[in-house]
């Protein structure tokens, strides 16, 4: 199964690529174990690569590519995501608890006489509101205790429920022994992006994070596609809950086709667009305030979660949808519809284009891509199995001799990972806030494209000169990354060792002249770790 | 990967270094650009222009839209638009910041305006305004309008105020700069920090990932923009007003455009509205709001220079004319162009125009499309820097400019 594809027509190049044994390229093959760790993973780390080398790299790469169905963290890991407050809340009790505070205040608001006295909180004060933070607790702890006004309510619910989502993504990615799903994780929730901002969605995410992207990670597409689909986060952010018969919302059904599937110009039409539009009415979710609907009598109606099927709002006509005729039939037109979409070679196309850019380069060759998108075919879009394609391609294996420039994610996470390997950290903010200047943070895209895949656009002079500064604070010690730590924790230095055993185990060796002779001239132990931080060697993976 | 390594190399070859760079390499580039300082704003998500720049004389405009509409012009009523002319009306949310623009004469506005890209995708039809490219044929991602533009312009300094440069400035000649401004903070290297990492940076292989010259000039904007924002913000706690949001972002542009920026881009995103957008009051009008604050207070806070200052305002496309079923408007296609600045023939509505009713929509739709934006733009810039025909067409190939007179 591992290398099937040798018969299908490839570039001569390819070709004489493939010929030689795959790990025999330019560099030896420590080096390309080295940067195989580094390109599937949220950065290399001394133990993921002893752990590479221990097994051999097709082990490796297999565990990797099927991960146990349970996440397991290293318990110090756990024990942190174990004790942030909301983690047992249901998003329905979420979202009701919510909207119960937010009436309260109302109600106290409407009864107080109306002085200016608490408005100040209101309006668009914080430049960015995703580091709204931890505001609201200290001030409100230190006046006489005042009720919250509504906004206050708004912006410390939903920003504290947030905060705690953040803390658990950025500690998995950091610390979760499956990398590759971790990093396939976020190349979904970005390919499916939901912007956190809008309405309630910071409420939303934790399910979104957990039901609908990370088991499909690296599942079937056609699933990870329903799910997104029967998420409340997605159908919220891209209005489809208020799509009904008679008040009909394209949004959704046109971003299916252009962003999620087959890609712009790739044969639909407007009329299909409407067509799908008409085949998700009814498509929405429960509103907690409300929980009996929909109407449990009707065998039609569906209810999971906070997703819900409406059958008394859906168009029961029939469509023609991409030149199939779907009887009108209720939530199963849906399921059609997804089939007819994942079954396109345009979606197989389209999708493994966007794998091939995130591991291989901004221009993947098309070669590349129709292997990936047959493979994709024949597995049924398996993610896994075109992965497994992928990564065994002497594309890619190219590639590893040439590094890709880190987006601002990998950049950040790598560098805490190299700083304290899997030493945990206590506090995860600061890496929101990095993710917040270098204009990546996790569900802070606002528009449904997503990020850009093309590293063009992280390359700019004044987004490096960030990360130059990223590195001073990381490499210096002075990042706030263990503030909070108990201080009956063992004894910790105060800025982090990068010379150690990933240093010396291969990274030393691959160093680029001039990265050399500058950290050659630091001047202390800080200094050193900042110039590798910020060098030319460490952007790339 | 990073286009364009080759040619940098060659002006480094060439012992040219960081700020000289910007000036230096263009010294075959002939017309001088003297003090003009172009910014162009970028409304992502396709805004509702229907309902800023109001037809109020379309009787087809209040059967379409009757629940969003925006009353026709009536001093007693501040919730009606803005008389504009006979057929046009303003957003009444815009009536402190850009109404009086318009009566000063310094804000035009081109209605049926945008491009011939149909797909209704942003993102699609984003890219081919920013690359500015003849629809037909491949697409080269490395190079947008306004790169060109640097490129031929003697003299310019671009900046891109966003956290990635944006498409339009992808260039393959010069490296544009990025700055989001809200989040400058004191500059944290020494000299003999920035020399190392700049040296870490000078190797082939390096200019790969992050080219040094870009690297060099990084250093260099973010300390400009310290030294010129300090001075805001000082001036900002000493009584003046305190601004916030979108506002305060204008006025901290305006400071950089002072002295080392004169061409500038500027996106505002949260156009995209499909649901329960508003009329007078409502989502819509914040975003206007908040959209005409910071435009009046980048004008205001241009000081004398702003006579100098140009400002164009353009999004991706139009919507559909019609509500939809959710009190919100999708996806559609011409849109309404904005003009403002000291030295703009403004107060009056430009370029070819159509009565709206349903037979002249587009597709029965949306609206259609009479002013070509590279067109617009290109007759603006020919007028701005006294550019040939020939420096044109390099800018947008294969479009004949129109000259709306209005620069």
């Amino acid at each position: 199964m591992r290398r099937p594809l040798l018969q299908q027509s490839l570039a001569a190049l390819a070709l004489a690529l493939v010929a030689q044994p795959a790990l025999a390229e330019d560099k030896p093959s420590s080096d390309l174990d080295l940067a195989m760790v580094n390109r599937l993973t949220w950065g290399a780390t001394s133990a993921e690569v002893q752990r590479m080398r221990a097994m051999g790299a097709e082990a490796w790469l297999q565990a990797e590519l099927h991960p146990p169905a349970s996440e397991r963290l290293p318990p110090a890991a756990q024990a942190m995501v174990d004790a942030l407050p909301m983690r047992d809340q249901s998003t329905v009790a979420l979202v009701r608890e919510f909207r119960e505070q937010l009436t309260a205040a109302k109600a106290t608001q409407a009864a107080m006489p109306p002085p200016g006295q608490g408005a100040a909180s209101n309006g668009p004060a914080a430049p960015n509101p995703m580091q709204a933070g931890p505001s609201g607790t200290a001030a409100t702890q230190s006046m006489p205790p005042a009720p919250p006004t509504p906004q206050e309510v708004r912006r410390d619910y939903l920003g504290e429920a947030f905060k705690q989502d953040q803390t658990r993504l950025i500690l998995r990615a950091l610390y979760s022994p499956n990398q590759l799903r971790e990093q396939l994780t976020a190349f979904w929730l970005n390919h499916f992006n939901v912007h956190a901002e809008k309405a309630e969605i910071r409420l939303l995410v934790r399910d979104y994070e957990d039901q609908a992207i990370r088991p499909h990670a690296l599942g079937r597409f056609r699933d990870l596609l329903e799910a997104t689909l029967r998420s409340p986060a997605m159908l919220q952010y891209l209005d489809n809950a208020q799509n009904a018969k008679g008040r009909i919302n394209e949004n959704y059904a046109r971003e299916i086709m252009e962003l999620h599937t087959m890609g712009v110009g790739s044969g639909y039409t407007q009329k299909d667009v409407q067509e799908l539009a008409r085949i998700l009415t009814g498509v929405g979710i429960v509103n907690p305030d409300r929980p009996e609907r929909p109407n449990p009598t009707n065998p039609a109606a569906i209810r999971d979660g906070m997703f819900a099927f409406y059958p008394g709002r859906h168009d029961m006509g029939d469509k023609v949808f991409l030149g199939h005729v779907i009887k009108g039939s209720g939530y199963d037109e849906v399921r059609q519809a997804l089939d007819i979409l994942c079954a396109q070679p345009a979606t197989a196309r389209h999708v493994s284009r966007q794998l091939a850019q995130y591991f291989v380069a901004d221009s993947p060759p098309p070669a590349l891509i129709e292997r990936m998108a047959a493979r994709w075919a024949q597995s049924g879009g398996e993610i896994a199995a075109v992965l497994d394609l992928l990564f065994h391609s002497p594309e890619f294996r190219a590639s590893l001799s040439h590094p890709l420039l880190k987006d601002p994610q990998h950049f950040v996470l790598s560098a805490v990972r190299m700083a304290y390997d899997d030493r945990m950290i206590a506090n995860t903010q600061p890496i929101a806030n990095w993710l917040n200047r270098l204009g990546q943070p996790f569900y802070g895209h606002l528009t449904p494209d997503g990020y850009p895949l093309e590293r063009t656009a992280w390359n700019g002079p004044g987004q490096i000169e960030q990360r130059f500064e990223i590195a001073q604070a990381i490499g210096n010690g002075s990042a706030g990354l263990f503030k909070g730590e108990a201080p009956s924790s063992t004894p910790r230095q105060a800025f982090p060792v990068l010379q150690g055993a990933l240093y010396y185990g291969g990274l030393d060796k691959q160093l680029s002249p001039g990265t050399r002779t500058a950290l050659d001239q630091a001047a202390s132990p800080q200094e050193w770790n900042v110039l590798f931080l910020a060098s030319p060697d460490f952007m790339g993976r | 990967m990073t286009a364009f390594p080759f040619s940098r190399r060659d002006l480094l070859a060439a012992g040219l270094a960081g700020g000289a760079l910007m000036a230096s390499s263009r010294v075959l580039a002939v017309p001088a650009l003297g003090s003009q300082r172009l910014l162009v704003v970028f409304l992502r998500g396709a805004y509702d222009a229907a309902n800023i720049i109001v037809p109020v004389s379309s009787d087809f405009y209040y059967a379409a839209r009757p629940t969003i509409a925006i009353a026709r012009p009536d001093p007693a009523n501040p919730k009606a638009a803005l008389p504009l002319d006979s057929d046009w009306g303003l957003h009444p949310a815009l009536a402190e910041s850009l109404y009086p623009l318009w009566q000063k004469r310094q804000l035009a506005f081109v209605p049926f305006a945008g491009t011939d890209d149909m797909s209704r995708s942003h993102f699609e039809t984003q890219d081919t305004i920013e690359l500015g490219q003849p629809l037909a044929g491949s697409r080269d991602y490395r190079s947008g309008f306004l790169g060109r533009l640097a490129a031929t312009v003697a003299g310019c300094h671009p900046i891109a105020f966003s956290n990635q440069v944006p498409i339009a400035f992808h260039s393959a000649s010069l490296q544009v700069p990025n700055l989001a401004v809200n989040t400058v903070t004191k500059p944290s290297f020494d000299a003999r920090q920035q020399k190392l990492i700049e040296a870490m940076y000078a190797t082939p292989t390096a200019q790969a990932l992050a080219p040094q010259v870009a690297v060099t000039e990084g250093f260099s904007v973010r300390a400009d923009a310290y030294g010129a924002l300090q001075d805001e913000m000082v001036k900002a706690s000493r009584g003046a007003v305190n601004p916030r949001g979108f506002e305060a972002q204008a006025r901290r542009i305006a400071a950089l455009m002072q002295d080392r920026f004169n061409l500038a881009f500027l996106d505002v995103g949260g156009w995209d509205t499909h649901t329960n957008q508003g009329a007078a009051d409502g989502a819509l009008a914040n975003r206007i709001g908040d959209l005409g604050r910071g435009l009046a207070a980048f004008a205001e806070a241009s000081g004398p220079q702003w006579t100098n200052t140009t400002v164009i305002v353009i999004s991706e496309f139009g919507r559909t004319f019609r509500e939809n079923g959710n009190k919100g408007t999708d996806h559609g296609h011409g849109s309404t162009y904005w003009v403002l600045g000291g030295n703009v023939r403004g107060g009056r509505m430009v370029g070819p125009q159509v009565r709206l009713s349903a037979d002249t929509l587009n597709q029965q739709r949306d609206l259609p499309v009479l002013t070509d934006y590279r067109a617009l733009l290109g007759g603006i810039f020919a007028r701005l820097y006294g550019l040939s025909s020939q420096q044109i067409s390099a800018v947008f190939p294969g479009m004949q400019p129109v000259d709306l007179g209005l620069v």
